[in-house]
Order: C-alpha cells, then structure tokens, then sequence
C-alpha cells in the first residue's frame, strides 16, 4: 500500500534549438519615409501623451497604451520606464538581444505579469482590474512551449478552448482549420511528448488562435521552424493582420521583422534603443550599403585599424569586418586598390541586422 | 466552467486502478490472512472481526495517500517543468480557478477510488451500517485534509527532496499507527495523544463508525469539523503559494 510518491519523470521541456537558416536577401518594402527624429514612440496624432495620464476614450484610443511601463524582480530592473502605443490593426515588433526585456514586456501586455510601475491600458481596459476580460481577447503564443505533454494534439486544442468557455462543437470545428494550418492534421490523434520541437511550437501557434482573438501576442514564435513552417506562419499572420488582429511579435530574425512589423522597436538593457519603421531604422542607424569582408583567422583584429577612412563606420566582428558605405562597389575597389586581398567580399544593402548591431553592440543570433 | 471537467482528463489514465487494487490486495492479504490468526487468538478486534475492523481504516489510509500523492509531484511539476498552469493563465481563468480545478480533481480522484473500494468492502460484508454511504464524504474530506495543505507546500518547492521527507517521517508513519491497523489504545501512553491530533486518526475514526453504524454524534461532528477546517487553511494557504508563484 504504501507506495513511493510516483516519481513522474522530469517531464523535459523541449529544447527547440535556433534554427540557423536565414532566408535572405529580404527584399525591403520600399516606403523611403525621411525617418526625422523619432523620439517619441507615441503617434503624431497623440502629442504630448507621454504626460497625459490616460489615453482618450473617444474610440481613437490605441489598442495598447504604455506610459513609463516598469517591471522589477527584486532589485533588478527588467524593463525601465518604456513608453509605446500599439494601434489596432497594426504589427508591433519587440527586437532586442538576451534578456533586454522583450519577453518581460509581453507577459505584462498579456496581463499575465502586474506592472511594477507606470500605467498599461490593453483594449482599453486596466489589467491589473479586467485580467481575465482582456485575455479572452487574446492569444499568447509563449517564448516556451506550454503545452499539455500527457494530452494528444486535438485534446490540447479542446482543452484550451474550453479554458475560453468555447461550446465544444465551435472548439472541434476551428480546431479541424487550425490543425490543417499547422500541418498537423495527421498527428491529431497522437500524444503530444514524442513530437519535434517545431511541430510542438506549430501546435503552440495554432492553440493560440483558437479563441480567435483580437490581439496576438508572439513571442519568437519562429523559433525552431523550419523555413517552410516560418514562411507559412508569416503568411497565415500577414492574412490575420488583414483581418484586422494586432499582432505584437518579439523576434530575433531581422528578415522577419522586415516581414511583418509596420513598426518596430529595438529594446536593450529594458529601455528602447530606437523606434520606427524598418525602413526608417535603416536610413537612420545605417548607411546604404555594407561591404563585408573575411580574411584568414585572427587577422580581422589587425587589419581593421588600416582600413581606417574608407567607410563611415567599420564594425570588427570575429568571422568579418562590416564597412558602412554609402557606395559599396566604390568602397570596395578602394580596399583592393590599398592592397588588402580578403578571402572573401560581399556588397549588401542595409539591413535591420546592422541597425540592431549598431545600437546594441551584438549581433542578433548568439 | 466545463474546462475543469478537462483538465481532469489529463491524469486520467494514470493509475486509477492501482489505487483501488492496493487496499484490495491490503485487505486480503491482512485482513484475510492475518485476520484470521488475530481472529483465532483474541476473537475480536474492538468488538469486530479483524477484516471489518482494518477494512474502513484502509479506506481513510487510502484517501490520505491519494490525496497526498496528488498534491505533490504533479502539482510541483506543474509550476515547474510542465508550463500547464501558465497556459491556463494566459486565457481568462485566474488563479484561484487554477487551484480550484487542480484541487477538485484531487476530489473527484478520491471520490472515484473511494467508492469502488467502499463496493468492495460491502461485497466482503464490511459495511454493517446504511451510514457506510457517508463514510465516501469522510473519505473525500480525509484526502483532501491532506492534499489542500500539501498543495501549499508542493507549489513553494523548488526541488522534490522535501517530498521524500513528507513521505518518510509524515504519511507513513500516520499509516501505520493512526488506527488504521491497530486501536490507538494499544499505543504507549505518552503515543497516544499524538495519535489523537492526526488528521488520519480523525478520518479513521469517521469512516470506521459509520460503516459500523456505532458513532456517536459529537466526537463525529469534531473530527469532521477538525477535518473541514484542515482542508479550509490548506486551501487558503494553498491560495497564497499559488499566487506566489503563477504571478511573477
Ligand atoms: N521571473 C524572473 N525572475 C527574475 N528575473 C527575471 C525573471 N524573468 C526575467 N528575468 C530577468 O529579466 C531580464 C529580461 O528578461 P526577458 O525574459 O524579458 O528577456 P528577453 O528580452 O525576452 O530575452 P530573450 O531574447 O533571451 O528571450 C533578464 O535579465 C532576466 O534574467
Ligand atoms: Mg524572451
């Protein structure tokens, strides 16, 4: 009778990886706005709100509304007083590299963390008041899989919807759809435990859209995917964007975030480092075009100094020295013409990955 | 709010069936066995034969161990390796229905188990009494007195050595010498009293004089009150741990 307490075993959680595929070149939405200074994260339409205490309720109030938005655990602060206005309808992208604050952010958006300090408005409602009321309206697609291991693909979805009070019938129907979405369709019946990594975060995204919510909040939801799971998930959210659904997304992928976002901010150490559109980011943080350059081991060190004045900004990486350049072609003959000989040259276009390097000193993927 | 009658579903298959087979053999193996020396020698055990007098101690020993149980591994895993209680925090349910789901599929387990075994033991001819049927409520109320505590305690562990001493130096040994196997009165002295403070001893004592029909109504009405008020600060303080540590 006395039975040891039934040692369940770690039940491990899946280690997605990151998958390391890249879809480039991104091909950038052309919208050549002069980026002018971007101070403020708030619209024009809303001056001076960063002092106003509330948001107006006159039906033009933004879906999510930050005013000094603060999160503390013990004495350490994660996010530091950060101030943002996400419109309906629009796609809001979080960058920033480990621990700038970005899944600490989206736990408080989805009223899942109580704010430490400052004020959050989420669809117009206080969620330290109307939690629960807010998060019927939204699907959270979590940085770690939290999904029902003993449960099978279908039960997880029947489950989860029955957590939004959903009739069981409307639960099966959207589950049928979501699963078809997610590829999942053949492995409705089995448990969930044995699956990949990337098929457990399909299923993740594909829970988070049953309750079809007004606001989706992703964070690294491409985590682990594979190319084709990425591009069919970037699809499926720039379908729900016409929809008319919020999309708050945290990424590490700066293709995806040229995909998605309408407007960005770049997050380090709980502040923003910057904000805008991509294309505005670039032409701000960035020059036109990027030469880069490798040379044999060790040598990118010694060689960096005597490039000195060919370009507006030489960024020394450990695998190759990035030349900022409005002219890369130019540039680069000038390399040759001085004499250096790298193993290999690539001219680029700008992208969002040197304006994350150039603000955050790192590059995006660790 | 069907959704707890779905979160049941999660532990479903694990072992239902194992904890009723337990007492079963239990009672069988001792009560039958054993019951018939004990029988041989002293004739009576409290006035009953051996096998009715181990069969309702069993009953509330189970129900400790399953409530318990319950509210150790899976709850710590919950919080701690599974995610699950953060996935049904980010749609509408709050906390406190967490805890209330976790807590009344403990109940419903109990429930389950409890009655099957009450079954048997009425197929054996060890429920003497019509007011055998309220000894499942005991049972039920005898689980939870220890799975609302124990969940407060499981949801602050960060490791699961603590479950190993719980077991160890506290479920057993209630087991063994909380009435379950033997009248407390065979006890030492100075045992005695302690054995009169345990929630065990209070879920044996209810759930053996009802199926024997020979409670009287006060002590009954205190130990039930003992047991209520158990599950009561066990719920509340479960409460706080569960806050404490779903909402960072
Ligand atoms: N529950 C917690 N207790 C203590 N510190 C925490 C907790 N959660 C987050 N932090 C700390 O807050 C900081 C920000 O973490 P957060 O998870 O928000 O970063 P992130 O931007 O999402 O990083 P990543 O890209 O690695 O996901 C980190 O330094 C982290 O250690
Ligand atoms: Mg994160």
């Amino acid at each position: 009778m006395i039975e040891p307490a039934d040692a369940t075993p770690a039940a491990k959680l899946d280690d997605a990886g990151t998958s390391t595929d890249r879809a480039r070149p991104p091909t950038l939405t052309e919208m050549s706005h002069n980026a002018g200074s971007v101070r403020s994260m708030t619209r024009p339409s809303a001056p001076g709100a960063s002092t106003r205490a509330l948001p107006a309720v006159d039906g033009t109030e933004p879906l999510i509304w930050a005013r000094g938005l603060v999160k503390r655990f013990g004495d350490f602060v994660a996010v530091d007083q950060v101030d943002f206005d996400i419109e309906k309808g629009e796609s809001f992208g979080f960058l920033g590299p480990n621990g700038a604050g970005k899944t600490s952010t989206m736990k408080m958006i989805s009223c899942m963390s109580p704010l430490s300090g400052g004020t959050l408005r989420v669809l117009g409602m206080d969620p330290a008041a109307d939690g629960p009321k807010i998060r019927s309206r939204i699907g959270l697609v979590p940085q770690e899989d939290s999904l029902d291991l003993e449960l099978t693909v279908m039960d997880n979805l029947m489950v989860y919807g029955r957590y939004f009070d959903l009739p069981k019938k409307v639960i099966r129907e959207r589950a049928n759809r979501l699963l078809e979405f997610a590829q999942l369709t053949e492995r409705a019946n089995d448990r969930v435990d044995p699956l990949s990594g990337g098929m457990k975060r399909r299923l993740t995204i594909a829970r988070s859209l049953i309750s079809e919510p007004d606001l989706l909040i992703l964070d690294e939801p491409t985590t682990g995917l594979d190319p084709q799971a990425r591009h069919l998930l970037w699809d499926r959210l720039y379908r729900l964007k016409q929809q008319g659904v919020t999309l708050v997304i945290t990424t590490h992928y700066m293709d995806e975030a040229e995909q998605l976002c309408d407007r960005l901010v770049v997050m380090d150490k709980g502040t923003f480092a910057a904000h805008g559109t991509p294309r505005q980011l670039i032409d701000q943080y960035s020059t036109k075009e990027v030469v880069e350059l490798r040379f044999g081991a060790d040598e990118h060190e010694n060689i960096a100094p005597k490039l000195d004045g060919l370009a507006e900004r030489i960024e020394v990486l450990p695998d190759r020295i990035l030349l900022y350049a409005t002219d890369g072609d130019e540039t680069l003959s000038e390399v040759h013409r001085r004499g250096f000989t790298p193993v290999s040259a690539l001219v680029r276009r700008s992208t969002l990955e040197d304006v994350f390097l150039r603000l955050t000193g790192r590059t995006l993927v660790d | 709010m069907g959704y707890f009658a779905y979160q049941y579903k999660r532990t479903w298959r694990s072992s239902i069936t194992t904890s009723f087979l337990y007492p079963i053999l239990y009672l069988a193996a001792m009560g039958v066995g054993l019951g018939s020396l004990v029988d041989k020698h002293s004739h009576t055990v409290d006035g009953v034969s051996y096998l009715i007098f181990l069969a309702p101690g069993l009953l509330a020993g189970t129900a400790m161990q399953i409530g318990g149980n319950e509210a150790m591994y899976p709850i710590m895993g919950a919080i701690k390796w599974m995610k699950t209680y953060f996935a049904m925090l980010a749609t509408p349910l709050r906390v406190v229905d967490v805890l209330r789901g976790q807590l009344g599929w403990i109940a419903v387990r109990l429930a389950i188990v409890s009655s099957i075994y009450l079954g048997v033991m009425a197929v054996f001819g060890a429920v003497k009494s019509w007011y055998g049927i309220l000894a499942l409520p005991a049972a039920i109320m005898t689980g939870m007195a220890f799975a609302a505590p124990i969940a407060a305690y499981s949801a602050r562990q960060e490791r699961d050595v603590g479950f190993t001493t719980l077991y160890r130096f506290g479920l057993i040994p209630l087991f063994l010498f909380s009435g379950t196997f033997f009248p407390v009165s065979q006890l030492p002295v100075w045992l005695r009293p302690i054995a009169y403070a345990t929630p065990l001893y209070h879920g044996v004592f209810l759930c053996r004089g009802l199926v024997l029909g020979n409670l009287s109504l006060w002590p009954a009405v205190g130990s039930a009150v003992y047991l209520v008020a158990l599950v009561g600060i066990g719920y509340w303080l479960a409460g706080i741990s569960f806050k404490k540590r779903l909402i960072v």
